[in-house]
């Protein structure tokens, strides 16, 4: 083998890791094609499901920096260098950052290159940019795939596909997840989803353009892109099925000896809960899939009214459907799907911050119950989506009487993690600042739900930009503030190196300013009346004309926010080679993921570790160390 | 390993099962016979779906009960099941009371 | 170290890990169907006409095929059965049956279309032949995909019971439950298409 100077990336770290066999029966050697392309293993699968999301989540913000353009420069010939010229930069540096020599530098490297290639294709032609100038056709197309490619491309995929498939088997003391062949399936399936929503930009018409919630009728007369947003969403539906069933069985059934649920990490039951939402609110978004795809290839009139007449013409479909039926399949997923965005992230932030305030976490049972009571909550609130549509007052006010009841404990929980900061000796690491960041900016998300939770305000709020103001809160600078934290938390855990700090906090506060320039307005737009989903950003609105200038704003900002994206690109790369060496244990934590070596090998423990104590053992009065591993032995003899 | 005692015992007991598989498997068949024979009564709507959806709830018990041994299932898969029929209903009965609460009727 | 549980239960649930797997899969297609079986009852309380079952199709045939499907089931529970008692030629003779009895269930189903589609009635033609042709093609989908399993365990995947009895046993088990909720479906599907 190798030594380890010469390694260089943390997939080849950890399938490396897979030459120490110990326990393990079968002493194969594996080729490069099952080491890395069709592992079996829940840390190399956690790895693909990272980079892929994190590769997705860049491809949807360049869609958003192209959207912005048109917003704060409606009308006006795009300059597309000023997005196609970074990101060929980025591509280019990333390349050579690591010499040249075969690795996943250069593979990442020439991905850039490819979606510097993209935008270019994207921002010209005169499908999309006839004479420069954007058609509101192609913006259509750019919005429901921004948020198609955020949501289930990106936030979902590294949030639970990456974090969880490569933390939760090491924090319960797992050899690997219950169904590793399953695990492997259900990547590709996702590649496979996420391929299929790339190649339909390329189709006549252009990708899907009936807003990520692919409102009937007007999904159902879309153009072909919409079949291949269907097709594409069935295997992205099939992964996270199966992904699921994996996850729930893997808790359950692999909790290492002395592992009790009520010292499981509070990540690992955010993860648990994630999973039954993901298993039971997503098949009949699949069933919807399958109902629309029949419309739309078999003509059926599943979701087509009867005499519906499209640019001056009847449709000649049998008729009798009903476009609510598709509203209440689409929420019915949709709403549990917005607490699968947020429970990873409140997962990793409270890890983080137990870990860098040494203490146990305040409230560990509020905690865990509250997570409980939010995911069966957040089953029967999806109507809230749809106050708007001709809703009788009995059924609204249940719909608003639930809503307000799931904020309950969303508060909880957020109060429980900033308690947990109360007479604590706060490290402010990078993770940690982007946890704290977390708590305030998941505070603003959610406050500004309230109102439109309540019917009568949401008559005024619903579809404007305070709706895409609140929800970018939420999963903006809250979960992707808490993913970027678990990238710098636990990158030391798979790489054996720390990411750069002063980068991390140039990130970090750049970040943080730029974002809250870029969201914060939209609360002033949709209180004005500005709709969403415009095309010229509110210019034909005689109404909207004194809050027009912050969509000049919003653009700057945006573009700033992703020039600092590119200091974490650069730390990220840099430091999978050249990073501070780190040991197993770098932040002193007490979970088992930190008992492991770096990488964890093959098998991740090499004896099977027994649990003594709580995950969050710090500063126990009396203790030499301020920290106290959940599976040391006690020194008399303690139970486990 | 179980020694040859234990696999006696073992085999009696399949052998119970076996003979409750054959019955279940006569009733769902008997079941099936009426079910049919009821819709040629050409019964109205309401009495038609009841009837028929008691017949079928309870061939649809007698296959889980004892096909898919649910009725002597752990603790954890009845939690499941429980959660799932809970949104199972949900599903079912919120949208037709959003068609029938409407501000048009 | 080896994953867990794959054939012994774990004590605190009394579980192995693929029955409380598959329990959880049928769970999200008990969602599936749900969802299918709750847009039929909307759009059918929501139409000013819907045909009974019995002016439009073959409630004969059907029935046959009620029947066909509830024998498989019988069939597939006693190739477990059949592990159970350590008979590998009766386990053979039972799941060979299941599958066939399968094919012939989707044989009759071919008829069905076939005979639909030659007096003119096609998904496009109501909103009552799209939920029909629906709902039983993806029910049928599912059986093709239990044939699939089936075969497989019948055929190559039968190598096990030489080396890992216990282990095949458990793994026909767990594809019986898939096979018996693909029956359970057909249950309800039937009298809510073919009967009212």
């Amino acid at each position: 083998m190798r030594p380890r100077k010469e390694r260089e990336t943390p997939l080849e770290h950890v399938a490396a890791a897979e030459h120490h066999t110990h326990d393990h029966g079968h002493e194969e050697h594996l080729g490069f094609w099952r080491k890395y392309i069709f592992s079996v293993d829940h840390k190399v699968i956690g790895l693909q499901y990272g980079v892929t999301a994190l590769l997705f989540l860049f491809f949807g913000f360049s869609l958003m920096m192209i959207m912005r353009w048109q917003l704060a420069h409606p009308g006006e010939p795009i300059a597309a260098v000023f997005f196609i010229a970074p990101m060929a930069l980025i591509g280019v540096v990333v390349f050579f950052i690591s010499g040249i020599k075969p690795s996943l530098s250069m593979l990442i490297g020439l991905l850039f290159l490819g979606m510097a290639g993209l935008v270019y294709y994207l921002t010209s032609g005169d499908e999309r940019f006839p004479g420069g100038i954007m058609l509101p056709e192609f913006y259509n197309q750019l919005g429901a795939m921004h948020g198609t490619i955020m949501i289930f491309l990106g936030v979902v995929p590294l949030g639970v596909g990456a974090f969880g498939n490569f933390v939760v088997p090491l924090q319960i003391g797992a050899p690997d997840m219950a169904f590793p062949k399953l695990n492997m399936v259900s990547y590709w399936s996702y590649f496979v989803g996420g391929l299929t929503m790339l190649v339909s930009f390329f189709v006549p018409g252009g990708a899907a353009n009936s807003g990520w919630t692919s409102y009937a009728p007007l999904s159902v007369i879309a153009t072909t892109g919409q079949t291949m947003w269907i097709i594409g969403m069935v295997f992205l539906i099939t992964s996270s099925l199966l992904g699921s069933v994996n996850f729930i069985v893997t808790i359950v059934q692999l909790r290492a000896k002395g592992l009790t649920f009520m010292r499981l990490p509070f990540f690992v039951w955010a993860q648990l809960v994630t999973s039954f939402l993901l298993l039971l609110a997503f098949p009949p978004l699949e069933a919807a899939a399958v109902l629309q795809l029949m419309d739309r290839v078999a003509g059926t009139s599943f979701f087509l009214p009867s005499g519906l007449v499209v640019s001056g013409q009847a449709l000649q479909n049998a008729g009798g459907g009903s476009p609510i039926l598709w509203q209440h399949l689409f929420w019915f997923l949709a709403h549990p799907e917005v607490y699968v965005l947020i429970l990873p992230a409140l997962g990793i932030v409270g890890e983080i911050i137990a870990n860098n305030t040494r203490k146990p976490l305040w409230g560990y049972k509020s905690l865990v119950y509250s997570v409980i009571f939010l995911g069966f909550m957040s089953f029967i609130v999806w109507a809230h989506h749809m106050f708007l549509t001709g809703m009788g007052t009995t059924i609204s006010t249940f719909f608003q009487t639930t809503t307000m009841i799931i904020s309950i404990p969303s508060v909880i929980i957020l109060t429980a993690l900033i308690i947990s900061l109360y007479g604590a000796s706060i490290r402010f690491t990078v993770p940690m600042l982007f946890a704290l960041a977390f708590l305030p900016m998941f505070g603003i998300g959610g406050l500004t739900g309230l109102p439109l939770g309540l019917a009568p305000p949401d008559i005024h709020l619903h579809d404007t930009y305070y709706v895409i103001g609140h929800f970018h809160y939420v999963v903006a600078p809250g979960t992707l503030f808490a993913l970027f934290a678990g990238i710098y938390f636990w990158f030391p855990k798979i790489v054996g190196r720390t990411m750069n700090t002063r980068l991390g906090k140039i990130h970090f506060w750049g970040s943080f300013v730029a974002i809250n320039f870029v969201f914060m307005p939209m609360f002033i737009q949709g209180l004005a009346g500005v709709s969403r989903r415009l095309y010229d950003g509110g210019q034909q609105y005689a109404h909207a004309q004194g809050v027009l200038y912050l969509n000049n704003v919003m653009s700057i900002a945006a573009w700033v926010l992703g020039a600092f994206q590119v200091v974490f690109i650069v730390n990220f790369f840099w430091s999978l080679k050249r990073g501070e060496k780190a040991d197993t244990n770098p932040w002193h934590a007490t979970t088992l993921d930190w008992q492991t070596p770096t990488p964890p090998p093959h098998g991740n423990f090499l004896h099977e570790p027994v649990v003594y104590r709580g995950p969050y053992e710090y500063s126990v009065p009396g203790k030499k160390s301020d920290y106290t591993p959940q599976n040391e032995p006690e020194t008399s003899g303690q139970k486990a | 390993m179980s020694d040859s005692s234990q696999s006696a015992e073992h085999d009696i007991d399949i052998k119970k099962h076996v003979r409750i598989y054959i019955i279940v498997f006569v009733t769902l068949l008997a079941l099936t016979l009426i079910t049919v024979a009821v819709s040629y009564l050409h019964l109205s709507i309401v009495p038609a779906v009841t009837v028929a959806l008691v017949i079928a709830t309870v061939k649809a018990s007698l296959v889980a009960c004892y096909f898919m041994h649910l009725i002597s299932e752990k603790k954890l898969i009845y939690i499941s099941l429980s959660f799932t029929a809970v949104f199972f209903i949900a599903l079912m009965f919120l949208p037709l009371w959003h068609m029938s609460d409407n501000l048009t009727h | 170290m080896q994953i867990p549980y794959t054939v012994t239960p774990r004590s605190d649930t009394g579980l192995f890990n693929g029955k409380l797997g598959i329990w959880l899969f049928l769970a999200s297609e008990v969602m599936l169907f749900g969802a299918l079986f709750s847009s039929y009852v909307l759009l059918r309380t929501g139409a000013p006409t819907w045909p009974r079952g019995w002016e439009e199709l073959n409630i004969p045939l059907a029935t046959l095929n009620t029947a066909i499907l509830i024998t498989s089931s019988v069939t597939m529970v006693m190739s477990w059965a059949s592990l159970m008692m350590k008979d590998f030629n009766k386990f053979r003779r039972y799941m060979g049956s299941t599958i066939l009895l399968a094919f012939g269930f989707l044989v009759v189903k071919a008829f069905e279309y076939g005979h639909k589609f030659e007096l003119g009635h096609f998904p496009s033609t109501s909103n009552f032949f799209a939920v029909y042709f629906t709902m039983t093609g993806l029910h049928g989908l599912h059986v093709i995909g239990g044939i699939v399993v089936n075969s497989y365990l019948l055929g190559p995947g039968s190598k096990m019971w030489n080396t890992e009895p216990e282990r095949f046993t458990n793994r026909v088990e767990i594809a019986g439950l898939y096979w018996h909720f693909v029956d359970l479906v057909w249950i309800f599907l039937f009298p809510s298409l073919y009967l009212l």
